[in-house]
């Protein structure tokens, strides 16, 4: 038969992914209904897409509206279904791919902060060290005693990486990190 | 009605708001199953005579009855279930409805909200169970949301791309009493905004493409059915206009009528050549409502290489999802066609004739392959013969088609022609055995008058053979056409094609006598077992006004071609003239075995 085509071919052909994954913020506004987050996580894990980073509460109280802020991992095609698929929820208000709107606007990326709560135990000179560490990361104490500190950092996310890495041998106990929560520059809104 | 509010008319229990909002959503067949949490909406029903209930045997049953009821009316379908596991037994169909875009709405008994979250009897987590094969679901909380959530329920339901929706409702709510309110004349959601109209701009870059087409096609899908008859029509007229070759994925058949002069077939695994080598051949492809399963595109990277893609979708979600298309539009197909059929007259577009022509010489040779051919025979029904005696002793009559899933399928889509949409009512993106049955018996409810025929395997029928009891008590003369070939066919020929012929657990042994299971269950039960016997046999069929099992003992070892077997080329699609039992055992090499 023509030998000039190429052959199309089979069902059930699985091709190899060979795009890179590239690392996007969305912004999804919700309606504070009950089951929502489970619909969105549910969707992640259904479809095998990555979760990098999960913030949620509720933003706006007399609307309902809850401001879910994901960070996601993906090629830029499973990037895209991403955000239709998102779109597709019903509760689901906009989905807004901060990433690229902020590179649209000649920004690097969007503006994304992150809090940690790092607890650290310790006496003598590692406790100096890891207060004058904190000091220089400008962490906050916000509970001590004298074999203890609660140190609070806001920051970028490789701010708090480094941070946690720094406190490790200093005696780090246990730590709690809220995800990012981010935001365009500018004047406009999402 | 009278909607002021301060008629104490308007105060009724959660039960009685059910019944009211599917009476003012136009409701008037509902399939269920009563059980413990759901016994005040079944006493409301029996107060009132406005909603028939058919009562199922299974609630599996009345899912796939209440879909065969929507998808051969466009109108939702209706399901009523209890909780725990009336719910369970509601997830398949939830699904099949999910994958094949079908509106079905789901009522569901909870126990009561005191009791949620303490293993109470028959207490299962039904929202969270059916979140992923839902388009949405509701747990009701307040009698005080009862009426806008079953409001919003068909509207998700019926509006955008068509899908499954669950309403949970505890039974303490359905006791209480509140206020109903009517549905609103035009609904409104706050977050769920489907787009149905389109970017014009888009509208006319497409007709441009078409315009400026050597080799273009038609490849159209279940998003025509689900648009509605006049999205046919449409369909239809485009074609007459541009004289562009037409073929359509399984859940299309019958938009765009068999017997048309444009008519490819269907194509994909078991498509035809003519419509396959088009799809691979062609310069501009125009995707009018189907999502590029992957029955339909095989290798990807190698899925018709050389064209420009239109593709018409009301889901955004649809568009790129598996192959990159070079003008998406979004909206209903009804609208988008409407749009380019006037554009197209309006701007008096014309085709490249001698490209087109040629085009269609090029596909002639290809239909002249005669890739559905099979051996005759005197003294065994070929399967593929049956199907072709039952397509011409019923297409004069208002036949509709439901099937199962199997060999039998993929022949009924390749020899029954389909005229009309909403006539052809199958298992598609979910491929549930056991569909076809209660969805025969949904389609006759709504079309008592109607002649329906399952088209059946003998394994699948079995899985849902129950439902011929409820067919029998609503007196719904469903016929259900077994080609029995006593094996699950389609697993036998993957079995002989990727697993050395070692036919485990394929053969259906211990089957019962299916005359005498009809007549158990007070229907009809008719055999044929020559080719000179069938005519006569359907004829009998057709005339009982019954629920008939018709066992036609068909060809045991028949296989289903044409067929592009896995890790192969289009060239290397498997004809029946060569599909020997050599050619059949090395169809598909070591690599592509590892694709399946
Ligand atoms: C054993 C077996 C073998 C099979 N072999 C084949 C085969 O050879 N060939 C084949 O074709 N199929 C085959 N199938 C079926 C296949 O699995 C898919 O179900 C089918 O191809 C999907 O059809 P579709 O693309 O038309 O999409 P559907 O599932 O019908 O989806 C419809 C699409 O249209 C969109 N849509 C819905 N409503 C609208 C609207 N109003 N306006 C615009 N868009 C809308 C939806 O968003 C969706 O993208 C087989 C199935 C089984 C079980
Ligand atoms: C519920 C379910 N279980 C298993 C399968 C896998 N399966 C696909 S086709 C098939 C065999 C169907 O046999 P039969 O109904 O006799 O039809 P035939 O292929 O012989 O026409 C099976 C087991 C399925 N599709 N659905």
């Amino acid at each position: 038969m023509n030998t000039a085509l190429q052959p199309p071919a089979s069902a059930y052909f699985i091709t190899e992914e060979k795009e890179q994954n590239e690392r996007r913020t969305l912004a999804v506004l919700v309606d504070n209904e009950p089951g929502v987050l489970a619909r969105v996580i549910g969707l992640f894990s259904g479809r095998g897409y990555n979760i990098e980073s999960l913030t949620v509460t509720e933003t706006e109280h007399e609307k309902h509206l809850s401001r879910i802020t994901v960070v996601t991992s993906g090629t830029p095609h499973v990037l895209e279904q991403i955000k239709s698929q998102l779109a597709r929820i019903v509760p689901v208000h906009r989905v807004v791919d901060l990433t690229t709107a902020a590179r649209e606007r000649g920004h690097d990326g969007p503006i994304e902060r992150e809090l940690a709560l790092i607890k650290v135990q310790g006496i003598g000179e590692q406790r100096l060290e890891a207060l004058r560490l904190a000091d220089a990361f400008k962490a906050e104490v916000i509970d001590a005693n004298t074999e203890h500190f609660v140190f609070q950092i806001t920051g970028r996310v490789s701010k708090v990486d480094q941070f946690i890495a720094i406190m490790a041998p200093l005696g780090l106990v246990e730590l709690c990190r809220t995800g990012v929560a981010a935001l365009t520059r500018g004047k406009e809104g999402m | 009605m009278d909607t002021s509010p301060t008629q104490p008319a308007e105060q009724m229990t959660g039960a009685e708001m059910v019944v009211r909002a599917l009476k003012d959503h136009g409701v008037t067949d509902i399939f269920g199953y009563p059980g413990g949490a759901v016994l005040p909406i079944y006493d409301a029903l029996f107060q009132q005579d406005d909603i028939r209930h058919i009562l199922v045997r299974h609630e599996q049953g009345a899912g796939h009855a209440a879909e065969g009821y929507a998808r051969s009316t466009g109108k939702p379908g209706v399901m009523l279930v209890t909780s725990g596991p009336g719910a369970t037994n509601a997830v398949t169909p939830l699904q099949d409805a999910l994958m094949d875009s079908i509106p079905l709405v789901c009522i569901s008994g909870q126990v009561p909200t005191t009791l949620i979250g303490t293993d109470a009897f028959q207490e299962a987590d039904t929202v969270g169970i059916t979140r992923p094969c839902t388009k949405h679901n509701w747990l009701v909380k307040s009698i005080n949301d009862l009426p806008r959530i079953l409001h919003e329920a068909f509207y998700v339901a019926t509006s955008g791309r068509p899908g499954p929706v669950v309403v949970d409702i505890p039974k303490d709510i359905q006791f209480s009493t509140g206020t109903y309110t009517p549905p609103a004349p035009v609904e409104q959601h706050k977050s769920y905004q489907p787009k149905v109209s389109a970017d014009i701009g888009r509208i006319q870059a497409a007709i441009e493409l078409l315009a400026s087409a050597k080799r273009p096609i038609i490849y159209s899908g279940g998003g025509v059915v689900n648009s509605g008859p006049e999205a046919s029509r449409l369909l239809r007229e485009l074609v007459e206009l541009t004289r562009t070759p037409i073929t359509s994925t399984l859940m299309g058949l019958g938009s765009y009528p068999a017997s048309g002069k444009a008519w490819l077939g269907m194509l994909g695994m078991h498509g035809t050549y003519e419509a396959n080598m088009a799809m691979h051949q062609c310069d501009v492809m125009l995707c009018i409502g189907a999502r590029f399963d992957d029955r339909i595109t095989g290798r990807l990277d190698a899925f018709s290489p050389g064209s420009k893609k239109i593709h018409i979708d009301i889901d955004p979600s649809s568009i790129n999802k598996t192959v990159h298309v070079d003008l998406p539009i979004i909206g209903d197909v009804a609208q988008v066609l409407g749009e380019m059929v006037r554009l197209w007259r309006e701007q008096t577009k014309q085709m490249d004739r001698s490209a087109l022509s040629e085009w269609w010489r090029t596909i002639e040779t290809w239909r002249a392959r005669d890739c559905l051919a099979y051996r005759p025979n005197d003294n065994v029904i070929m399967p593929q013969y049956a199907i072709q005696r039952l397509h011409a002793l019923t297409k004069d009559r208002d036949t509709y088609i439901t099937t199962e899933v199997g060999q039998h399928q993929m022949w009924a889509a390749q020899f029954f022609g389909f005229e009309q949409p909403n006539r052809w009512m199958t298992s598609g993106g979910l491929g549930t055995m056991g569909y076809g049955l209660p969805a025969a018996l949904g389609v006759q409810i709504a079309h008592p008058e109607a002649l329906v025929i399952d088209i059946a395997g003998d394994a699948s029928v079995l899985m849902t053979m129950q439902e011929i009891s409820a067919a029998v008590q609503h007196n719904a003369p469903i016929k259900i056409f077994i080609l029995n070939n006593q094996y699950m066919g389609m697993v036998r020929q993957w079995q002989q094609l990727l697993h050395g012929n070692r036919l485990s657990h394929s053969y259906c042994e211990a089957m019962p006598d299916f005359v005498k299971l009809a007549e158990a269950y007070g229907g009809v039960g008719i055999r044929a077992e020559k080719p000179g016997e069938l005519d006569d046999a359907i004829a009998e069929m057709i005339a009982v006004d019954k629920p008939v099992i018709f066992d036609c003992r068909v060809a045991n070892l028949a296989n289903c071609f044409p067929m592009i077997p896995s890790g192969k080329a289009h060239n290397d699609m498997l004809l029946p003239d060569e599909a020997t039992d050599e050619a059949v055992a090395n169809a598909i090499g070591e690599k592509g075995r590892a694709l399946v």
